[in-house]
């Protein structure tokens, strides 16, 4: 048993996109603040802050969760992927998000990195997905800027070029 | 929209658990997953002192068969027992409700037991575990009891669980030899609170029905021979019995008609399952 003080500041060590990193956390702090305001991780962004949304969304051991349902208390030790993790080593794009690029499946880009970490999870589970499936998936993420539909076919496009890979 | 100050502990196993629930009483509250008790602790709604872990207890988790029965321990996610591989075999009835609950997102976090002690009257997991009648394990410091479904499920977000106990087990009866099992729900969008939703079941000539969503808690019924227009009169009288109030969500009205839709949409999938089996 391990017991954190409310008013006292804890160090919480995680596995951010691969490289270990560590920050002051009080027991109460969400995982998303401590994303950007500790390690300075400002692309998982903040929408609703009690899940309804899916902006927050990110990969703890590699399952797409709300960060905003998650104390950073609950995070130590767990390795996590963000949106900054995406990109291929030499910057450029992955497939996903060359996808949403080439869709024009953005405009405000206020949600997009929960779509496309909700994405990056569920296109490794499910590699060739219908529309139908894609809306299910995709359920959990507002968009008011797009309509849904270039990010639908962000997806689909992104799903064929990963099964490329 | 952040959580108010509380100290927290992270415990090791399910005696800590409750010997600190014996310390603090409802000071204090469990969390797992957190899915409904993160929304819950950043709008203020509750002020718990001390947050008790149990996300890393040695003990709690795990998905196993005795007997007839399926036991889900208290850390297990709604999607591990999604992904279990003798789900569909052993619990038909969870393998059709499961992808109603939330998105896969909450369910990669959200735990049947958390689900089950939060007991919303429209979620899903209440529901199948009333229609099945199962049970709930409750731990406290004085040792373990098993509660039935129907005596667990006391009303809006209540439950028999005492501020001294920890629930450590779902337990849902597995397929009964020659039973049909069936779940529909509707909901505004996928993902949503169901405004409605029903499980069924038929054995022989008997179907039985767990209504979620209208009542305060869901609620079962049982019926015999049932057939042609006396199906849609018990649905009828079964969806005025409880009750509904109008909500934002949906006027009573409306709820006892999709009581009425959804339950003969159940029945009838039930009837067709029947039928499918005898070909056989």
């Amino acid at each position: 048993m391990k017991k954190f003080n409310q008013e006292e500041r804890h160090t919480v060590k995680i596995i951010l996109n691969g490289e270990p990193v560590e920050g002051i956390a009080e027991p109460r702090l969400l995982l998303t603040d401590f994303l950007r305001h500790e390690i300075g991780a400002t692309g998982t962004h903040v929408g609703c802050e009690h899940g309804i949304c899916g902006a927050c969304t990110i990969l703890v051991n590699g399952k797409a969760v709300r960060s905003c349902l998650m104390l950073a208390m609950q995070a130590d030790g767990l390795e996590i992927d963000t949106i900054e993790g995406l990109a291929d080593n030499d910057g450029r794009f992955n497939a996903l998000q060359q996808a949403f690029h080439e869709n024009f499946a953005l405009q405000c880009g206020y949600c997009t990195p929960g779509f496309l970490m909700t994405l990056s999870e569920y296109l490794k589970c499910n590699p060739d997905p219908s529309i139908e499936e894609i809306k299910i998936a995709l359920s959990g993420n507002i968009c008011r800027c797009t309509g849904y539909h270039e990010i639908i076919h962000a997806a689909l496009d992104a799903a064929k070029a990963m099964r490329k890979i | 929209m952040k959580p108010p100050p509380f100290d927290y502990i992270r415990v090791d196993n399910s005696d800590e658990a409750v010997e600190l629930l014996a310390e603090y009483g409802d000071e204090a509250r469990i969390i797992a997953g957190g899915q409904s008790l993160m929304p819950m602790l950043n709008m203020r709604l509750v002020r718990p002192q001390v947050l008790i872990d149990i996300g890393c207890a040695s003990d709690l988790g795990g998905i196993e068969k005795k007997g007839k029965v399926i036991e889900v321990g208290a850390t297990t996610t709604q999607s591990e027992l999604e992904g279990w591989s003798n789900l569909e075999t052993n619990l038909p009835l969870l393998a059709a409700a499961i992808p109603k609950i939330g998105h896969f997102q909450t369910r990669n976090r959200g735990t049947v037991c958390g689900s089950l002690c939060h007991a919303d009257p429209s979620s899903e997991l209440p529901t199948c575990l009333m229609l099945l009648s199962g049970e709930m394990e409750l731990k406290s410091k004085k040792g373990t009891r098993r509660v039935k479904a129907d005596d667990f499920l006391i009303g809006v977000l209540t439950t028999a669980k005492q501020v001294n106990e920890l629930a450590t087990k779902a337990i849902y009866p597995v397929v009964q030899d020659g039973a049909k099992y069936a779940f529909t729900e509707f909901h505004h969008r996928h993902g949503d609170f169901a405004v409605v939703c029903i499980a069924g079941m038929a054995v022989g000539s008997t179907i039985k029905l767990a209504v979620g969503g209208v009542a305060d808690r869901p609620e079962v019924r049982e019926w015999q021979a049932l057939e042609g227009n006396a199906i849609d009169d018990a649905l009828n009288d079964f969806a005025w019995d409880m009750r509904g109030s109008d909500d934002i969500h949906a006027t009573a009205q409306y709820r006892r008609e999709l009581v009425r839709h959804l339950g003969r949409q159940v029945i009838d999938n039930l009837s067709i399952q029947k039928k499918n089996g005898l070909a056989k």
